[in-house]
């Protein structure tokens, strides 16, 4: 069929449609315009901060697995509708890690202990918490997160960040001086047992009603506190705080009391820095139980990520923005170490040795 | 006997719907792994079910498409661009089923749990294996681009056969009354002029009227509705 020589602005008027699309989908990408942060951005911060270890979460690097079972007395039914908190007994796993992209850091740091859970209702609905040991989060949003990780890179020479940059920082974010004020004086747990884990960011809490609630949690342990001597840290063995764990497991299980925290219409939602006035009604809806651990290799742990924001229907977000921050970031760093193979954990080499 | 000159009506609303929730997903997408502000949890919450709507429609059309007859291509297109044009719509059907499943399949394999909302999750259709949503998360991203490609040069070489060959391929997805395709049975067809607005030069008509169009078409196009 002879096609006629296509006049210049039929052709522009038929490339403008492809193009149009290209430019959309490069503004939606975020290619072009304001610099966006993203999940990768978040893991790229944190890889920066800690140096390269592939095949290893980006953050919270050294773990190890453990099972058991949370037992729902049934009084969290009058704030949600989520079977979990039915009365009965559900199948839990999870992990314990210490803070930081090192998976074979030494467990003597003044850090974060963290429990990540994964509760699975009778039906399979599963809901996943990532708990840290102290109540409030050196930040309140992802981008100050990210400054905080580039901020804090620890310099080869000392080991330490470099005090004109952490200086320069904190001026800037009177929130991270008043979390690292509370960690200073706060006791550090000697065991991952006896910790105290809390939920970090608020979350809803939908009753069968429909009301919501905003809420935030913690796991008080029955486990006696005893305090490590942040004086002789340096001078704990490389895995002291896992080594201890798995023996206390052999004694026996271990057991926290999950309490939740209403918030009062003060109280503000979208600040993970800020505590609640402690005497915030709170509400008793169960006891996890932990009866095992082993290393991330033989667990169940390893290959999933503890993403907060899956939850079950009767629990939802809240405003805080390190939630959506936390899934998105969560999300790279799990992107990126499935692409590499896992790595021996700092447990599972320890076990192979013979100690 | 009659033969169809254009898609199957179902196929038609089914092509402009998809193309509307496919383009909105691959923005959804691309916009999804850009941030980490709220958007991020908003659009992973509107991720899933759109991609198994997509499924659903996907699969139905295929049954649809496989089950009605589809337009020729004009006779006077090239061997290599008829195949090109065969092979690109193998690809955006593959697309449309493979992308949804490999999320669906990636999921799996990552352990997460495939809630679409309303209280429906999906059971997996993989066993958990972090090696295996390592490379399906790969290839979820490299589909997607790959998908992204073929639709701006589907979207492009439709322009083309409607606006600069006037061969009629692009009004058989449209709607209304078409000038290029007049219903069969029609008794023949007579050389047209093309309307003044789009090209001023007479082209033939894609049927010429010496030739009738089914003797004309290749066996494998002949698109004999059996009814």
């Amino acid at each position: 069929m002879p096609v006629s020589r296509p006049r210049p602005s039929t052709v522009a008027a038929i490339l403008a449609a492809p193009a149009a699309l290209l430019i959309g989908f490069a503004l939606a990408g975020g290619w072009v315009g304001t610099p966006r942060l993203s999940g990768g951005g978040i893991a790229d911060a944190l890889e920066y901060n800690a140096g390269p270890h592939p095949g290893y979460r980006r953050a919270h690097a050294k773990g190890l697995c453990f099972t058991g079972r949370f037992d729902a007395n049934g009084a969290g039914t009058a704030l949600s509708r989520a079977r979990i908190f039915a009365k009965g007994s559900y199948s839990a796993t999870g992990r314990f890690s210490t803070g930081g992209g090192n998976p074979f850091a030494t467990d003597g740091r003044n850090v974060f202990h963290a429990m990540a859970l994964q509760i699975t209702a009778p039906d399979g609905e599963i809901w996943r918490l990532a708990m840290d040991h102290v109540p409030i989060f050196p930040v309140a949003t992802p981008q100050a997160f990210v400054e905080l990780q580039r901020a804090t890179k620890p310099d080869p020479a000392t080991g330490k960040p470099v005090p004109a940059i952490m200086k320069a920082y904190l001026a800037r974010h009177p929130e991270t001086k008043a979390y690292q004020d509370y960690i200073t004086a706060a006791p550090l747990p000697d065991s991952f047992a006896n910790g105290t884990y809390y939920s970090i960011n608020a979350f809803r809490f939908i009753d069968s009603a429909g009301a919501t609630r905003t809420v935030r949690w913690s796991f008080v342990p029955e486990a006696t506190f005893g305090a490590l001597d942040k004086t002789k840290l340096a001078r704990l063995p490389a895995d002291h705080l896992f080594d201890e764990l798995l023996h206390r497991l052999a004694r026996g299980s271990v057991r926290w009391r999950m309490r939740v925290t209403l918030a009062s219409p003060l109280d503000r939602t979208n600040d993970a820095t800020v505590q609640w006035p402690s005497d915030r009604r709170t509400i008793e809806v169960g006891v996890l139980n932990i009866d095992r651990a082993g290393p991330e290799e033989q667990g169940a742990c390893r290959d999933i990520t503890f993403d907060p924001t899956i939850l079950p229907r009767g629990i939802a977000l809240s405003d805080d923005p390190l939630l959506a921050a936390r899934s998105a970031a969560y999300a790279a760093s799990f992107r990126r170490r499935a692409a590499e193979a896992p790595g021996p954990s700092a447990i599972g080499k320890a076990l192979a040795r013979g100690e | 006997m009659t033969m169809r000159m254009r898609f199957h009506l179902t196929i038609r609303l089914l092509h402009w719907t998809m193309a509307f929730l496919i383009i909105a997903m691959l923005f959804v997408g691309i916009g999804m792994v850009s941030t980490a502000g709220p958007a991020y949890a908003q659009l992973l919450t509107l991720h899933r079910p759109l991609g198994i709507a997509i499924l659903l429609l996907a699969c139905v059309r295929l049954a649809i498409r496989l089950a009605t007859l589809a337009p020729p291509l004009p006779d006077d297109l090239p061997r290599a661009q008829k195949l090109a044009a065969k092979g690109s719509h193998l690809l955006l059907y593959l697309a449309m089923i493979g992308m949804p499943l490999i999320g669906w399949a990636m999921l799996s394999a990552g352990g997460y749990p495939v809630t679409l909302g309303l209280g429906l999750t999906l059971p997996p259709i993989l066993p958990q294996n972090l090696g295996a949503f390592g490379m399906l998360r790969q290839a979820h991203t490299i589909a997607a681009v790959a998908l992204f490609g073929l639709i701006l040069g589907h979207l492009t070489i439709a322009l083309v056969h409607g606006f600069i060959r006037h061969d009629g391929v692009l009004s058989t997805m449209a709607f209304g009354p078409s000038a290029d395709h007049p219903q069969f049975p029609a008794p023949t067809i007579l050389p047209r002029l093309e309307p003044a607005s789009t090209d001023s030069i007479p082209i033939e008509h894609s049927f010429p009227a010496e030739t009738d169009p089914a003797i004309r078409l290749d066996p494998s196009e002949r698109q004999i509705d059996p009814t």
